[in-house]
């Protein structure tokens, strides 16, 4: 029961990481970007490149996952991400769909179709008995790196100087930049810190939910949930949402196999119905 | 004061019927549909494929480019017109006109249940419920495999004929005219219903829901209407993809077939009806071009194409050709 539970805020904790991001571009920025995923599958395929081509260790590959998704973001942005900022909501979801297509294909192409398997280092495998809990070290270890970068962000959201420019450039990019915030590189930062953390996710979560080039498409609508159902306007909604999803999920794939998915799908629809904006909103969400 | 009132009825009823005359290129459009039975007789089984494709596309249009709706999960209600008429017809109802009209009253059904989902909240909600809808019904598909037969798809439809007068042949000539005068019926309807006052209420709350309500418009209700009209449609297209090809598979319910629609109105541009039809047509023929040249990775083209097209701005793109069909209406007329 408690493995479970622990089992659930694990996941949840990496639905956090992965979708943080998008988070910020969706929340912050009101862009929907549905080609999330594509950085995190980025991150997740440096992390087997280097470790089954180069021999990198797992820990090294982590910081280089997360390297590699936030160039790839930044480049991006750049390129094409900005001149969507002020397009309407169906430019976006096109272009992004497009995106995620482009991704699956190439990933294909380059990759082979077949699951990618990253093998983990022999400390993070086998279990750890703490105060009569079973729980495994990998798990554990992910909820340690996961709270930690979430205090992190936390942190940096709040107390920097980079946090409030961003937070201000949100509220209203004219004023912002009116002031001398210079937004449009700080919507650049954002993007690329938040591809960046997308593709620490693809890498830690290689192992829990596999590899392969059509992981943008099957956990886009995860990443969308944690950010609707977490509403936009903090940092602690789409983390209180991340981990009520990650413990639903193992939950009920554990106690109601057969309903699988659809607990997922019905509770989501359910939040939309009864809070359109989230759940976790402070006034005015957008 | 009453013989103003009667006159500006009578304009409203002129405005109208001005609206719903035939142009050229309409019956040119449609001439040449027809022509094409004759033109490429070995290519029905494609032009089958355009036009069920074309409907499904047309009635994407219908929510999107008149009621300002983004669907991305319109393949569910396709699905379920697919999965009702294969079922149909595996249970001895083998006649397709029959199945049309019982799947297109099931998928309206299951429109009208969901549209009480999207009446409410913003573009982003209506994206996540739209897409959770359709992917519930991916789940339900894919468990009751004894009946859907799952990922291995419903397989032993047999199709009676139509009206029991036309057999399906191999060429799919009958198909292609059976898709054809059910794609031009279905056209009917929804050019009509553009059209009509109705209509224009639509294309009011598309441009500003606040004001339409303020106007007296029940936007509410008629989201509810035109939803349940478009899912409706979708399940005929659905259906007649199950009724020609005699197979259905949980390809009827993927996600990249809500996004092709939403690619088809792109191409072609929405909120002229024809957007769709157009679309599906060079849709089709890229489609063609392109598999052949790198047949498994169709994908990223169509992923560049759509890229391409918004980044270069698809309102440049359809007011271009927008600009050459007025050319063309005023050298017609």
């Amino acid at each position: 029961m408690l493995t479970i539970l622990f089992d659930g805020i694990a996941y949840g904790m990496l639905l956090f990481i992965l979708a943080v991001g998008l988070s910020v571009t969706l929340g912050l920025m009101n862009f929907v970007n549905l080609a999330h995923g594509a950085f995190a599958m980025a991150g997740g395929y440096a992390t087997v490149i280097l470790m089954n081509g180069y021999g990198v260790p797992f820990l090294g590959s982590l910081p280089v996952s997360f390297l590699a998704a936030a160039a790839f973001g930044l480049v991006l942005e750049r390129l094409l991400y900005r001149r969507m900022y002020q397009r309407s909501h169906l430019d976006q979801v096109l272009f992004s769909i497009g995106l995620v297509f482009m991704a699956v294909a190439a990933t294909d192409f380059l990759m082979g179709s077949q699951q990618q398997i990253v093998r983990l280092p022999d400390w993070l495998r086998g279990r750890v008995e703490i105060a009569g809990v079973g729980i495994g070290a990998y798990r554990l270890f992910l909820v340690i790196v996961c709270g930690a970068l979430v205090i992190v962000l936390q942190g940096i959201l709040s107390r920097t100087r980079f946090g409030s420019q961003l937070r201000a450039a949100v509220d209203d990019t004219r004023v912002a930049r009116g002031l001398g915030i210079p937004t449009g590189r700080i919507f650049a930062a954002t993007f690329a810190i938040g591809s960046g953390l997308a593709g620490l996710g693809g890498a830690l979560g290689a192992e829990i939910l596999g590899l392969d080039p059509t992981f943008p498409l099957k956990f886009m609508l995860y990443f969308l949930i944690v950010v609707t159902v977490g509403g936009t306007a903090t940092i602690s909604g789409p983390f209180a949402a991340a981990i009520l999803l990650g413990i639903a999920d193992v939950a009920g794939k554990y106690y109601v196999p057969r309903l699988g998915a659809f607990i997922i799908y019905i509770f989501m629809l359910a939040v939309l119905i009864l809070r359109p904006n989230g759940l976790f909103v402070r006034g005015g969400g957008r | 004061m009453r013989s103003a009132t009667a006159s500006a009825r009578e304009k409203a009823r002129q405005a109208v019927a001005d609206a719903t005359r035939w142009q050229t290129p309409e019956l040119a459009f449609w001439a040449v549909a027809i022509a094409a039975i004759f033109l490429f007789p070995s290519r029905h089984l494609l032009l089958n494929e355009i036009a069920i494709v074309g409907l499904f596309a047309l009635s994407i249009d219908l929510i999107l480019g008149y009621a300002g709706i983004v669907s991305l999960g319109h393949a569910a209600f396709f699905g379920v017109g697919a999965y009702t008429a294969g079922l149909l017809a595996k249970a001895g109802i083998g006649e397709p006109v029959a199945g049309l009209a019982i799947a297109a009253a099931v998928a309206a059904a299951v429109g009208f249940a969901t549209s009480f989902l999207v009446i409410r909240g913003s573009d982003l909600t209506r994206l996540m419920v739209t897409l959770s809808v359709a992917l519930v019904f991916v789940e339900i598909a894919n468990r009751f495999e004894s009946i859907t037969g799952g990922v291995d798809g419903l397989l032993g439809i047999s199709m009676g004929p139509i009206l029991g007068l036309f057999e399906f042949d191999f060429g799919g000539t009958t198909a292609y005219c059976y898709s054809l005068a059910v794609l031009f019926g279905m056209f009917l309807v929804a050019r009509r219903l553009v059209r009509s006052p109705f209509g224009t209420s639509l294309r009011a709350l598309k441009e500003n829901r606040l004001r339409a309500g303020a106007i007296g418009i029940p936007t509410a209700r008629r989201i509810v209407t035109i939803y349940t009209i478009s899912a409706s449609i979708a399940g005929v297209a659905g259906a007649l993809l199950a009724q020609t090809t005699a197979f259905v598979s949980l390809e009827v319910l993927d996600f990249a077939r809500s996004a092709d629609g939403l690619l088809i109105l792109v191409i072609g541009g929405s909120g002229y009806l024809y957007g769709g039809l157009l679309g599906a047509i060079a849709f089709a023929l890229m489609r063609d071009a392109l598999s052949s040249l790198t047949p498994a990775y169709w994908m990223f083209w169509m992923g560049a194409i759509l890229v391409a097209l918004v980044v270069v701005g698809r309102e440049r793109v359809v007011a271009k050709f927008a600009a050459a069909v007025d050319r063309l209406r005023g050298s017609g007329s």
